[in-house]
Order: C-alpha cells, then structure tokens, then sequence
C-alpha cells in the first residue's frame, strides 16, 4: 500500500463553467415543462398533433380568405377549389349582423355612441376603489342617454323618466328617516304623478331636441343582444336583491312567496320563458293591449336572472358573519337602515364575482331568441343572410365571426371578474 | 329584524299596524299577499276573457288525438297514428337520454380537463385553459349549431360507401360514421344465451366481493394485493368460457348499406351526437373549472402531509386530494346537471325530438294549443330540476364531512 | 311605440288602458300602419334584401292591402314569424293579417278560429332528390331520410303519404329552411320535402341547380292564402277583395302601368270601372275610399305581374303558372264579380 506523498491542494478557483444545458435555459424549460416523466412527454406530443392537425386545417382556410365578392358562388368562382374561407359575405353584412336589418344606416353612430358610453358609465362602477363616488351619477345617467341615443325621440322622454326617479329618491330621502312606511309610498306617488304630468308635456312637444325615432322592432343583430343583455342585468339587480332579501325575512308568506318563485324559473329552461312571452303572454295581458315583443322578451329575461341573481346575493347574504347583523341591530338601526348601511355593501361586495358570472351566463343566453324569430346575431345568421340566394351555404365564416364577437366581450367580463375576485381575496394561500 | 318587546301592556291601536314593529311585517305580509293575489286575478280574468274573446278554450283533450307525426327516434312504440300524449312521452325519454348522456360524458371530460390544467405539462395546461375558456365564453346554441354543421359537413353521407371505390369506408366493417349518425352493430340474443347474461352478471358481483376481500385484507394485514388485472379476468373470463360453451349463442347483427341508408345493428342519430357533444364539451368547460377550484381549495399542507408519507402523486390525487375536492365540487356540479338538463331544449335547433321538439314543437304547431303545451313543458322540467336537485343533495348529504 | 315602451312599462297604471276591441280596420288606421307577419326569410315569398327591404309574393298582397287602406304601400310593418309563433301572433293582435304560405285546412279555419280570405298560390308538397340518386316516383322512397321543416302541414302530409304507401322514412324535421337545405347539400338526408314552390325557391340557390330534381308526385293539396282572425268580417273583406282585385284585374287586363289612366276616366267596360271607383261606390262598402283597388293595383300590380315579378319564370325560381294560372287560362284563379 501507497500513501500519496503530497496532499492536492487546489490554490486558485476554477473559472465558472456555465451550467450544464440540461439544467439551463430552453432546454431546461422544455425538460421542466413538457417532458418531465415519459406519462408527460406522450401527453405533450399529443397535444402538439392535435394543435398542427388543427393548424393545419384551420390556417389555409383563414389566409385563403376572399373579401370581396358579392355571393358564395363568386367566392367559389375566386377560389378555384381550392380551400379557403368566403370573408365576403362579413364585409357585405356586417352591418346586418352588427344592428339588424331594419335599423337606419344613416342611424349607427348614434348605438356605436351608446355602446362606448357604456365603458364610461362602467367604470365608476368596475373599478370602484378607482374612481371618485360621486362619478357613480354618470353611471345613474347612462341608461337615460343610451334610451335616448338607440331609440331616439324627444329628449323629454328620458329626461321626464330621470325626473320622477329623481322626485322619488327626493320624497323618500325627506320623509323615509321619519317613517319608512310614508317615505316608501310617497316616493312612488311623487313618480307617478310626475310621470303622469311629464309624459303629458312629452307628448305635447314631440319634437323637442328629438332625434330620428327608431322602433324596437328594428333593433338586431348584436346590438340586440347588447341590449338585452345590458337591459335585463340592469333589471334584474334591484329585483334580485328584494327577492333575496324576501328569501331569507322572517315574514313566513313573503318569504315563501319569494322561494317559489326563484324555484319556479331556476327549474324551467329559459326557452320554455322565451315561449311564454312569443305564445302565451300575450292571452294575460288585457284584451287590445298589444306589448312589443322585445318588451315581453325584456320582461321574461328580467324574471328569470333576478332568481339567479338572488341565489347568488343570498349566498353573499349567508356569508356575513352573523355578528355583523347583530351588531346592526345593537346600533339600534331598524331593519332598512341595517340592510342599507351595514349588511348590503359587504354582501353585494362579496357576490360581485357571482354576480359578473350570472350576468355572462345570461348575456349568453340572449342568443336563444332566435329560437322565438328575433333577429339577434344568431337569428340574422340564420334566418336571412343564410336563406338569402346570395350566402346560402356559408356557415363556418357567420357562426365563426358570432362565436368570436360574444369570445371578446365574455372573455374580457370573466378576466374582470376574475380580477376582482384577487382584489376581494383577504386570505394569503 | 329586531323585535323590541315592550312589557307595558298598552292597548292595541290601528296606526301600530304601520309604525309599530312587532305589528309592521303583519302588516307588510298582508299586502304582500293581496298584491299577489290581486296579480293573479288580475292575469286570470284576462286569461278567460281573451278566450272568451277568441272563443277559444282550455282543455287537454288534444293529448289524447292521434298526432298524424313521426318521430324518428322512438324509445317506445310510437306511430304517427299514436296520441300526443305519446309524442310527449317519446320527448321526455328523448330529453332524457340526451341529458343522460351528456352529464357522464361532462364529468369525464370536466375531471380531465380540469386535472390537467394544473399539470405540470406547460403544453397541456395551455391547450385546456384554450379549451375552457373557448367554449366558457361563447353561447351555447352558437356550439351546438356549429357542431353540427361539423358533423354534417365533415362527416361523409352514406352515399359515399357506395361504389367500387368508396371514398369512405366502415370501420372493421362493423361501425359506419354518417352525417346521418353512427351505426354500431346489434346483439340478437340467441337460445341460451341467458346463461352468459347470468354468468356475467354472477362475476361482477365476485368482481366487487373480490375488491371488497382485498381492502379487507390490506387493512387487516396490510399485504396489498393486485387490484386491476383480477379484477378485470373474473369479470371477462368465465363469461367468455360459458359464451364458448354454450355454443356461441349471442350474435351480432352488422349494419350494411341497404337502398338508402344502413340497415340493421344500431342507429345512433346524428342530431343526437351533435346535441350530445356540444352539451358535454361546453359542460364540460365548466366543470373544468369547477373541479380545479375544487382541487385548488385544498390546502397545499395536504399534497405535502400526503407526501411527506411516501404516497406517489398519483395516489396523492387519487387517495387524498380528489376525496376531499369532492366536497366542493359535488354542489356546483349538480347545477351544471340541472343546466345540461335545461340547456337539452336547444335540440329544437339541430332537429333532435326531444319534449320541447314534440310536445312544445310539432304538437304546439299543430293543435295551436298554446298555453297547455308550454304549460305541461314547464312542469316537465320543474319536475326534472326537483328531482335531480333532490337525488343530488341526497349524495350531497352522504359524502358531506361528518364532524362528530 | 317607444314612448309608450318606457312610459308605459313604468306607469303600470298604463296596461289597463287597452283600447277597447274596436273593428281592426280602426286599429290599423289609428296606428297609421298595418302588421303583416311574413316569413322569416323565403326567398321570392317573403324575404328581406341586403337593406331590410321585404319583398317578394307574400309581400306584394301585404303591400296591396296597405294600399287600399292607406294608399301607400309602404305603410306595413312586416312581422317576422316563425311556424310556431304565427298563429299566436294573429289570435293576438299583434299582426292585423298573415301572409305566410300558411296552408289553408279545416281545422286551422275552424278550431284556430281564423278566416282563410282566398288563394293566393295553389300549391302541393312535391319532393327533391339528388339526380345521382336514381329516384324517379316519390314511391321509391321506401327507408329514405327525408328532411322536413318543421311546424307546417308538411310534417303530417309526410306521415299520411308514406302510410297510405305502405313504406318506411325516417324524418329528419329542421328548424328553418337553411338549416334544411344544409343537410340536404350534405347528404344527410336522401330528399327534402316542402311545398313545391318552396322546393323550386330553395333549388334556385343552389350552385347546381340542375344536379337536383323535383319528383312529379305531389303528395297533397296545399291551398296557400292570407288570413285574418275569425269574427273581424269586415277586416276580413277588405283583406279578401284586395285579393280578389288584384286576381280580377290580371283577367280585366289592369296593369301597374295602364291602371292610371283607366281608371282616369269611365271606360267601356263596366267591371272594370267599378273597380276602378269610376262607377258605383264598392270602396264605400268596405269602409274604404273609392280609389282603393286603383292603388293596391298600382302599388304591386296585379296577380301576374307580382307572380312574374317574384317567382315567375324569369326569376331565379322559375315557377310556371301552372294551377295558378287565370280560369280563361285553365288556372284556378276565379274571382266572385266586382258587383
């Protein structure tokens, strides 16, 4: 046996050598990432197949595309067999699909303006913590102006509705500290006869500040699925949060009254609402009285999202700790004073995210009034452009371009929602 | 609401009906009560004058007419010259198996999906937040009517069997994709062929006694025995042995290209695979996420606890996680079978005859009785949200944490 | 409406102020327009253009009938139903008259409780198969898929004929007719079955029309027509007589171009003038003004040129007169005297 004479002793550091390439960089990343254990490398060559297999079909099809003709057997004519979409049928209708076939070409601007208002009214209401409270009466005013931008008219109408909501709040706000009873039914009084007087000027002077008058029958394409949607979530709130309210009182008939009939429309399918309103609405309304059917449509959405609406305020209402009610009622504060000042905002606050969803689901579901002949975006597509001689057969371009116009607007709703639902988040995962 | 008792016997006054609480919510309720009743009149009084009006009437005799329409998927005996309470009752089995269908195939596809966008694999997790959130944000009724124009589009007619050089042709010469729907080939059940029914039915039960006798055992001593191969052999063999034994008595019934379309075996319409595939992938979207945020709920203390012990991550989800997710997951889940069940109506849109294509649909057309199909309509799908809510909470119950 | 929209929504004091159920004519003049329910989309029948503007052969008796009313034929505001929703629509109120190839039966007239006011296209359910199919008798259709729009007669005429033949099909019912015509295209179905007018219209646009042909059978009587609601006789007059008018004046020899000055002064022809109003007070009558039928003929012309304008032989759809054809012509267009 040979012992070493000499220890080695290293004097000076080794220069750093770069890590190895497998522990660096994108092959590290590609090692981490995709192919971690052979379970994972086959799931990431799978899924790489089916992305280029849909590449594949879907990328020739979209560069191929023709603009410019005017009918199917054009954009055939242009292709020449090969693949390739007929983009032409969006540029000759995007009008059609955008507002519906009867509203005034010359008119756009004025739903255009409507809609980018509503980023503006929006806003105070979104980002909350953002902006100053007292932007909220922008928020207050919008549905009076955007009335008045898509239907038109005398500007009396929206101004007169704002007035007599306006004279309400005053007379409940004068009378309510006293007596809630006095407050609550003056208010409505005070609405009413303002109504009544306000609506006898507004059709005295039809023409005051007025512009082109447009039917609710002429509204389509998405821009009615806009409106209703934005119409009905709107409603439904208010209603939504007295039935949730309703549900969870003491007052045994109110409350049942309440739980049937959020029972009632959760159970049924909104179609089978869509056909009452279509089909049978129209036997219970008093004989002569013909409503708009956009109007019984409105009516019928409106029921059926403030019992979603409900549920999900109630489960807000449920999430409160219990002290917060009982602190209430030491203050000494009656029922509508706790409800207002205390338990409402932070059951609201915490049913936000609930709430965005519902009114995503039920933006959604405005698509089904197609089913009953109302040309929303869907009904255009398949009701007049697709049975025109000139598109009949272009199918994946339309149904294409509707799923991707309701992608934009629902994906940007559920990105806030989801953002919000980190701003509220307390706890620290 | 807070209810101050007063001890002083003060004698009751009309005005403590609005301003005193303990008599207020009578009050309330009462109005309450006459506003709804005075709604109900108010509608009703309406309902019979417009009829009056119309001189027309409400009565459900129609049910009980023939119908004078087909119906081309037919659970039960049906013909055109069946009643429309027969109609009705095809739709409700029709409603029926398309939800059912779509439910099973919606969990599988929302457990998977939701699984794997948080597995490690960047690729996958990016292909299923695509998938989720593609098919989460846009409406339904888009999905189903693009789907089926992809069935039929892309799917080949069963003309194109046809010929010396078909440009499609069955698989194993036995399952035929059509834009017409699929066609699988049929059992016939020959003479005897009870006893292999039987003897399959005996070893699923050995099957679960099997199961059964190994937890026992790796409880009781811990020795594991194989689960999956066993389990599998006592379930297929002795059922394929007697099949041999007796003679081969179950045949099948291929589907082949006759006159106009496939005959024979079984006929899956195409309005129902699209209905079913649409309901399910856009279902299944949002059971994604639901079972993520089930997964996600639990704590990170858990998957480490359970590490820390020595459990694979398979088991870890398997044993630990999903168990407990469970929890969170059963409620939203059972909203989304209730949504599938009701979002079933859309079939009207892709030709499916399912409740709301007979009896809210041709029947309605056809006897111009509004108000009595809607209103039937209506009661079918309360009955069916009641039910599965009712069944689904029972579940609920069931797996919920037992704290003692 | 509008005002009446938000106003009226709001104030629910508002709903009680029905009008009261006065004669439809007074409604249609009080509102200044008429509510005609069309289609919702078949192209030569009722179709809106790349604009919103309706047209086509339903269209043109809506048109007429706002013309006598009115004297303007844009005075209509078309109401797009579906086959569900317009018999609602009608019992309703909210449409005045329907004009949608609504086929006129028994029980339509009678337990629907509406009036069929005339014919105004003969037709019968016919149907289409890919030429390559080798069909050539509807008989032959023995296990066929057929597509059907649903909610029509269509659906039961079916059931009937492959009964009555003793032969199987299986339906394939379609909401609308593009969705129909998809499945047809694509070989979902084997034929597609609907009113051979309907059938020539559709055919029209397809990229090769020829590729397809139209069975001979015709497997029912199909009696297409505008009706009103049942017990409103005198709406249902005018509705009926403008019909009539533009029918008579194809056989008198009106025209959309020569209506103007025949009917400046008394001609020859007596029938001719009391349609007209140049003689006698028939526009009286019927509540409305002796110029009525002078304006419905002007504003769409009569039968033959709004068939020929439409659905005639040189349009895409190409339809023959054929049973629609006058009753001097071996048609079955005969029309009571204007007396």
């Amino acid at each position: 046996m040979t012992r070493a004479t000499e220890a080695f002793v290293r004097h000076q550091m080794l220069p750093q050598v770069p890590p190895p390439s497998s522990q660096a960089g994108i092959v590290k990343w590609l090692r981490e990432n995709l192919f971690s254990s052979i379970g994972n490398s086959i799931m990431t060559i799978a899924s790489f197949f089916a992305l280029w297999w849909a590449l594949d079909a879907v990328w020739p099809w979209l560069t191929n595309g023709v603009w410019t003709t005017s009918s199917l057997s054009q954009c055939r004519e242009v292709l020449q067999g090969e693949v390739g979409a007929c983009f032409s049928v969006l540029a000759e209708r995007w009008n059609q699909l955008l507002f519906g076939f009867k509203y005034p070409a010359e008119l756009y601007g004025r739903p255009t303006a409507a809609f980018l208002l509503l980023f503006i009214a929006a806003a105070p209401v979104l980002f909350y913590k953002t902006f100053p409270r007292y932007l909220l009466i922008v928020t207050a005013a919008y549905p009076f102006i955007a009335f008045w931008f898509i239907w038109g008219g005398s500007i009396l109408v929206p101004i007169v509705a704002a007035l007599g909501i306006l004279g309400a709040m005053f007379v409940f706000k004068k009378y309510g500290n006293q007596n809630f009873a006095t407050g609550l039914f003056g208010g409505i009084a005070a609405a009413l006869v303002i109504w009544w007087l306000g609506g006898k000027i507004a059709d005295a002077m039809p023409n005051f500040l007025a512009l082109q008058e447009v039917a609710s029958r002429d509204m389509g394409g998405f821009m009615l699925n806009m409106i209703l949607g934005v119409v009905c979530v709107s409603l439904s709130l208010p209603f939504g949060i007295l039935l949730a309210l309703g549900r969870r009182s003491d007052m045994l008939i109110i409350k049942w009254i309440c739980v049937l009939f959020i029972e009632f429309i959760r159970g049924v399918p909104l179609i089978t609402l869509l056909f009452v309103a279509n089909v049978v609405l129209a036997y219970f309304l008093p004989p002569g009285t013909s409503f708009d059917l956009i109007l019984r449509v409105i009516i019928m959405i409106t029921m059926f999202s403030s019992a979603y609406i409900a549920e999900v305020i109630r489960g807000g209402l449920a999430a409160l700790p219990k002290g917060q009610y009982e602190a209430a009622d030491s203050l000494g504060l009656d029922y509508a004073q706790a409800m207002r000042l205390i338990i409402l905002p932070q059951a609201l606050k915490i049913s936000i995210p609930g709430i965005v969803n519902v009114a995503v689901g039920l933006f959604k579901d405005t698509t089904l009034v197609s089913v009953i002949s109302m040309f929303d975006l869907v009904g255009m597509i398949r009701g007049p452009i697709l049975g025109s001689t000139a598109w009949n057969g272009v199918y994946w371009e339309l149904f294409g371009f509707a799923a991707l116009l309701f992608f934009v607007v629902c994906y940007g709703i559920s990105q806030y929602s989801q953002w919000l639902e980190r701003q509220l988040r307390t706890d620290h995962r | 609401m807070s209810t101050l008792t007063d001890p002083s016997a003060e004698s009751f006054r009309l005005s403590m009906l609005v301003n005193d609480t303990r008599y207020r919510s009578y009050t309330f309720q009462f109005i309450a009560l006459l506003c709804i009743i005075a709604l109900f009149s108010y509608l009703g009084v309406n309902l019979v004058q417009n009829l009056r009006q119309a001189g027309l009437n409400i009565s459900f005799d129609f049910l009980g007419n023939p119908s004078g329409y087909d119906i081309n998927q037919r659970p039960i005996e049906y013909n055109s010259q069946s009643a429309h309470f027969r109609a009705a009752m095809v739709g409700i089995l029709n409603t029926l198996i398309v939800a059912f269908l779509a439910c099973i195939s919606a969990t599988v596809i929302g457990v998977f999906a939701g699984v794997a966008r948080l597995s490690p694999n960047w690729l996958l997790r990016k292909l299923m937040s695509f998938y989720v959130e593609a098919f989460r944000n846009v409406p339904v009724l888009i999905w189903i009517l693009i789907i089926f124009s992809i069935m039929t589009a892309a799917l080949p007619a069963p003309n194109a069997f046809r010929g010396e050089n078909p440009t499609a042709s069955m698989l194993w010469d036995a399952f035929a994709f059509t834009n017409r729907g699929v066609y699988a080939p049929k059992p016939i059940w020959l003479d005897g062929s009870w006893i292999v029914v039987a003897t399959f039915l005996l070893s699923v039960v050995g099957a679960i006694a099997y199961r059964r006798y190994a937890t026992k055992l790796l409880y009781a001593t811990g020795r594991l025995l194989p689960m999956g191969w066993p389990t599998l052999a006592i379930i297929i063999l002795p059922a394929l042995i007697m099949y041999y034994l007796t003679g081969r008595p179950i045949d099948l019934e291929y589907p082949a290209l006759k006159g106009f379309n496939f005959q024979g075996g079984v006929n899956m319409l195409g309005s129902l695979i699209a209905l079913w595939f649409a309901l399910a992938i856009y279902t299944g979207a949002f059971i994604a996420e639901n079972v993520r945020a089930g997964i996600q709920a639990i704590s990170k203390g858990q998957t480490e606890a359970a590490a820390s012990l020595g459990l694979r991550p398979n088991r870890i989800m398997n044993l630990v996680i999903l168990p407990q997710a469970l929890r969170v997951i059963i409620p939203p889940l059972i909203s989304q079978y209730l949504n599938i069940t009701k979002n079933s109506s859309l079939a009207i849109a892709v030709g499916y005859m399912d409740i709301t294509g007979t009896l809210g649909g041709i029947t309605l057309n056809q006897t111009g009785r509004a108000i009595e199909c809607v209103l039937l309509l209506m009661l079918f799908y309360l009955t069916i949200s009641l039910a599965i809510s009712a069944v689904m909470n029972l579940y609920n119950n069931a797996v919920k944490l037992k704290e003692r | 409406m509008k005002k009446s929209v938000l106003l009226g929504a709001m104030t629910v004091a508002g709903l009680a102020a029905g009008a009261a159920a006065a004669g439809t004519l007074d409604d249609v003049k009080a509102r200044g327009k008429l509510n005609c329910g069309v289609t919702t989309g078949l192209v030569g029948f009722a179709a809106p253009d790349a604009n919103g503007n309706w047209d086509g052969f339903d269209v043109g008796v809506c048109r007429a009938v706002a013309a006598a009313v009115f004297g303007d034929p844009t005075a209509v505001e078309f109401v797009p139903t579906t086959g569900k929703t317009r018999f609602t629509a009608l019992a309703s109120g909210e449409i005045d008259m329907l004009a949608r190839n609504t086929t006129w039966t028994f029980s339509r007239d009678t337990d629907l409780k509406f009036d069929f006011v005339g014919v105004n296209y003969y037709d019968g359910q016919g149907f289409m198969v890919p030429k390559a199919l080798g069909v050539s008798s509807a008989k032959e259709l023995n296990g066929a898929t057929v597509c059907i729009q649903t909610g029509t007669t269509t659906e039961l005429n079916l059931a009937d004929f492959f009964r009555a033949n003793n032969i199987t099909y299986t339906p394939v019912p379609i909401e609308t007719n593009a969705e129909a015509l998809q499945q047809y295209l694509a070989g979902a179905c084997d034929t597609y079955t609907t009113d051979a007018s309907g059938l020539a219209a559709s055919r029209a646009t397809f990229e090769a029309p020829a590729d397809h042909i139209v069975l001979p059978e015709i497997i029912s009587k199909e009696p297409l027509g505008p009706l009103v609601r049942h017990g409103d006789n005198d709406w249902g007059d005018i509705v009926r007589w403008t019909l009539n008018a533009l029918i008579a004046a194809e056989e008198l020899g009106i025209t959309s171009a020569n209506v103007a000055e025949l009917s400046a002064a008394p001609t020859s022809n007596p029938e001719i003038n009391r349609l007209l109003g140049t003689e006698g007070e028939l526009g009286k009558m019927i509540g409305l003004d002796g110029a009525w039928a002078k304006n419905a003929i002007a504003a769409v012309g009569n039968y033959g040129e709004v068939f020929e304008k439409n659905i005639g032989s040189n349009t895409a759809i190409g339809l023959a007169r054929g049973l629609n054809a006058q009753w001097t012509d071996g048609g079955l267009l005969y029309t009571p005297p204007f007396r």
